[in-house]
């Protein structure tokens, strides 16, 4: 009944070319997905090193080095501006605001999870909601606040602050990744003897581990870009953190120190990419469990 | 007209720490059921994903009708699979999934939906079309996958373990489907499967593969009775076959041919079986024990039809005996068949 | 594996079950708290729920309040002063402005981050040899927090030593520079290039995880079935991950519709308030401008915006997940 199969020489040739320009394209669309995403930071980077009559001429080349290369702005950002306490402050409140995230997410999504109460889908759904409540709608009444818990200009403001960006999304993320560890592996352990916490604790938290370490990562990316609760609530230079810092106090008026400024983002873009870099595929992991099939 | 040739494949994965398929040459005839058989991780589904051209071969050729078609892409080589998950489009209507080869392939619209249609009467199936993929039942869903597969006139059928995904009831009645399917529809094909009478149900031919090679190749008959190795001999039959160390060589018999030594007329090799436990298994007795041919005490199942009721108890030590012309006989180091040495006891 | 053969002797069952009952139950074994899962429930969601209403819940309430009084940064008594707040903020011009560029940022947005997300995330899960590259490059713009990334496009749009000018000019497409930051049209260009060029990494991944969790048997059986690339990509890959596109379309509407940074840093809502978002014009006249009652009138207008977009995306989600 089958007709027979005919392959022509042409028909190999076609294949192999199309193959051949399957791959050409992917790396073609690669590199300039590459270059329109890193674009403006290589351009940055090379700006850090300029000097200002390199820089200030029109008829320059931007692209290259047409006068030598100097550190000079470098060393002014270290100098001569607080960027080192901004770097300090962004990384302690980041990692206490984390801390927090997990002490209050880790709970809430293992009860939404695992204690399989009536009302848990519904909740779910409420705090993923939250998340969807904009900084900018609450910044105004949380300064407020501030002042009343008499944290204003107080980078302290921003760790009671922050969890209330970092939760509902870790929650949303823990709960993927709850979905992805079997619950035979607990009822295991409480069968042979531990009750649900401790199999909580000894079983499940264990096996979380890669998840919480993506959720850590998410957390942390979150705490470092916010601007606005960092605008409104804290004006004293010592007390800022990079996201507010650097374009307050590298603009005066209107004299931008161009380099510096550019050094700044390229020194905090590179370390917070390459550490999301190395988890993406567990991120990924997390989200498809927890969006996908939520 | 329609063949499926391997010749001298190898895949390996991992620059070469793993060798999945490691040089194998089989060749179909047409209109041959060809079952690829193993146990899990021997490198039968690679090689059937490598014939479908899901997989690159590190080296070697895939032919289909006397075609090289290595290094064409799966919709150059006219063949059509059946997955183990039956890979519905579950966004998709029964139809619409059996349209879909030939919206692919640039079928006429008329002819499409007459020839969906036809497909989906030969499979029994014309009142599930409208249905979605989650709304049928597993076997259901099979007959949609094949319908699926039928439609487009493929050279050559790759089915890869289509039962395994049924319940023991139905997968009894879906060989049967299969078995007719292929005796209407005639056309090569390749199944993989891990299950053995699956495997001696369906094949014309029966290729036991093992750590990425072919160990024998045969109708089911020459496999069951004439295993090439030991790998072959102890993999297919349950119980599998006994083999008992004399000598150097392992002598070969099946459970059913070791039976209580009044059963046994003709030319034949008594042996002292010492029963340690025995099970009844719809209506055969297995009979648990060990007999020694010189090397040793060593274990082995005697497998009596109803029509035997010889009294035998645990404990006991009983006269048994295997016909001479059921002994087979293996190399102790190798593996492989040797020639028949004597056996007396 | 055991046969009837392989029972157990009866010597070796366990004791009867009226034995059982007689014994108390050691007092050990009692059900406490750690082992009750109604409690638990309860205990666990606790401190997440209470501090979300305390930090989300209590500031939108005081946020609609607030709209509702005359509060300002130099006299924070609170006076109820009715609709007062609204009626200025809709006589402002500017108001109008700021709500229609809003939507139109977001809208143009979300298409593009969809489009270009759709491409990157498939760039993204393809092997290739410098994939790890690739990957670290294209996540830059995510990572790198808002301010310093506008930082970076406020220097790559400047009105002299702008780098895309000096390529135009070398080409000779233009003779003077184009001043994108200092032209309305321009200026909203700008802004939705930035905000386009840092969320497609966001939609690539959200995106790449709707492609890895479809089953790899669907897409080797459409190859099979002698599917080409479009026609995978346009049956079987988009259908497959339309509810993972809507929810990338959704992130990318919220953090564009709700955003200030990129505005505040790159136009400061400029030139004239052309390229004015609720977002910042709420902060300029509730912080800078410190008229604390109107900034909270315009934030408040984000709101029911944005839960209606979202509540309609969710169901469109879940809707197709049904289907």
């Amino acid at each position: 009944m089958a007709g027979t199969l005919v392959v022509t020489e042409a028909d190999r040739r076609r294949y192999a070319w199309r193959h051949r320009a399957a791959r050409a394209t992917l790396y073609v669309i690669a590199v300039l997905s590459a270059l329109f995403a890193a674009g403006p930071f290589v351009w940055a980077a090379i700006t850090a090193f300029k000097q200002d009559s390199d820089l200030y001429r029109r008829r320059n080349n931007p692209f290259v080095f047409n006068e030598t290369p100097t550190l000079d702005h470098l060393r002014l950002l270290f100098a001569r501006t607080a960027f080192a306490t901004f770097a300090w402050n962004t990384l302690w409140v980041g990692l206490l605001v984390v801390l927090i995230t997990l002490v209050l997410a880790l709970p809430a999504a293992y009860s939404l999870a695992r204690l399989d109460r009536p009302w848990a889908g519904r909740m779910g759904i409420a705090i993923f909601f939250v998340y969807l409540v904009p900084p900018t709608l609450l910044f105004l009444s949380l300064s407020r606040l501030v002042v009343a818990l008499g944290l204003q200009d107080s980078t302290w403001s921003l760790v009671v602050i922050y969890p209330t960006i970092t939760v509902p999304v870790s929650v949303w993320l823990l709960l993927g990744f709850l979905k992805t560890i079997p619950k035979d592996i607990e009822e295991q352990a409480m069968v042979d003897g531990y009750s649900r916490v401790g199999a909580m604790v000894r079983v499940v938290v264990p096996l979380l581990l890669p998840g919480l370490v993506a959720v850590v990562v998410f957390a942390f990316t979150l705490t470092a870009s916010e601007f606005i609760y960092a605008l409104a609530f804290i004006s004293p230079t010592s007390e800022k953190v990079i996201s507010t810092g650097v374009p307050t106090e590298l603009v005066r008026g209107d004299v931008f120190f161009w380099q510096s400024l550019q050094a700044a983002a390229v020194l905090v873009a590179v370390p917070i990419a390459v550490v999301f870099t190395l988890f993406l595929d567990r991120f990924v992991a997390g989200f498809t469990q927890g969006a996908v099939k939520g | 007209m329609a063949t499926v040739e391997v010749r001298d494949l190898h895949k390996h994965f991992d620059a070469g720490r793993v060798r999945a398929v490691d040089g194998v040459d089989v060749a179909t005839s047409d209109g041959e059921y060809l079952v690829l058989l193993g146990p899990s991780g021997c490198g039968k589904t690679t090689l059937l994903r490598t014939i479908a051209g899901l997989e690159e071969p590190s080296s070697g050729d895939v032919v289909i009708d006397g075609q090289v078609v290595t290094g064409l892409p799966p919709r150059a080589r006219r063949i059509a699979m059946v997955f183990q998950s039956y890979a519905l489009y579950p966004h998709k209507s029964v139809l619409a999934n059996i349209v879909f080869p030939l919206r692919a392939a640039g079928v006429p619209h008329g002819d499409r939906e007459q020839k969906a249609r036809r497909a989906a009467g030969m499979l029994g199936i014309e009142h599930l079309l409208g249905r979605k993929p989650r709304q049928l039942s597993g076997g259901e869903r099979q007959r949609v996958a094949l319908a699926r597969a039928l439609v487009r006139d493929p050279s050559v059928f790759l089915l890869d373990e289509p039962l395994s995904n049924l319940d023991a009831k139905l997968r009894t009645s879906a060989r049967d489907e299969l078995k007719r399917f292929q005796q209407d529809i005639r056309a090569t094909t390749v199944y993989v499967t891990h299950d053995q009478s699956e495997a001696m149900g369906l094949g014309d031919r029966i290729a036991v593969m093992s750590q990425g090679r072919v160990r024998q190749i045969g109708r089911p008959v020459e496999v069951y009775d004439d295993p090439a190795d030991t790998f072959v001999a102890t993999f297919i039959g349950s119980p599998p076959m006994n083999l008992v160390p004399r000598g150097d060589v392992l002598v070969g018999f099946r459970p059913e041919h070791l039976l209580p030594v009044e059963n046994v007329p003709g030319e034949r090799v008594t042996v002292t079986l010492e029963v340690q436990r025995m099970e009844y298994l719809s209506g055969d007795r297995h009979v648990y024990g060990t007999v020694d041919l010189g090397a040793g005490p060593t274990r082995v199942i005697a497998r009596l039809p109803a029509t035997v009721d010889t009294p035998l108890a645990a404990g006991e030590r009983h006269g048994f005996a295997v016909p001479v012309r059921r002994l087979r006989f293996f190399d102790e180091d190798s593996g492989l068949r040797t020639d028949p040495v004597p056996v007396r006891t | 594996m055991t046969g009837p053969g392989g029972a157990p002797p009866a010597a070796t069952r366990p004791a009867g079950p009226a034995a059982e009952r007689e014994r108390p139950a050691p007092t050990r074994y009692r059900r406490r708290l750690t082992d009750r899962d109604g409690a638990l429930a309860w205990l666990f969601l606790a401190p997440a729920v209470v501090y979300i209403l305390a930090l989300v819940g209590v500031p939108f309430l005081l946020a609609v309040a607030f709209s509702f009084s005359d509060v300002t940064g130099g006299d924070p008594s609170f006076d109820w002063t009715g609709l007062q707040n609204f009626g200025r903020v809709f006589a402002d011009p500017v108001f109008w402005r700021a709500l229609r560029n809003t939507l139109v940022f977001t809208a143009l947005s979300m298409v593009f981050i969809v489009l270009f997300g759709k491409v990157l995330a498939n760039v993204l899960i393809a092997d290739f040899r410098g994939r790890w590259l690739v990957r670290f490059l294209v996540l830059l713009p995510w990572t790198t927090p808002v301010a310093l990334s506008t930082i970076t496009w406020l220097w790559m749009l400047d009105s002299v030593f702008s780098p895309i000018d000096w390529v135009l000019r070398q080409v000779g497409l233009i003779q003077a520079n184009m001043f994108y930051l200092g032209r309305p049209t321009l200026a909203m260009a700008s802004v939705i290039a930035v905000h386009v060029w840092r969320l497609v990494p966001l939609a690539a991944v959200i995106m790449m995880a709707g492609l890895l969790s479809i089953p790899k048997d669907v897409q080797e059986q459409a190859l099979v079935d002698g599917a080409g690339y479009w026609r995978r990509m346009v049956e079987i890959t988009i259908p497959l991950t339309a509810p993972v596109i809507a929810i990338s379309a959704l992130f990318g509407a919220i953090f564009t519709f709700t955003d200030m940074t990129v505005v505040y840093v790159l136009t400061r809502g400029g030139p004239t308030n052309e390229t004015q978002v609720l977002a910042s014009w709420a902060f300029f006249r509730g912080i800078e401008g410190g008229d604390v009652g109107q900034g909270a009138a315009i934030a408040l207008f984000l709101f029911p915006l944005l839960l209606a977009a979202a509540i309609a995306i969710l169901r469109a989600v879940r809707r197709m997940e049904v289907s």
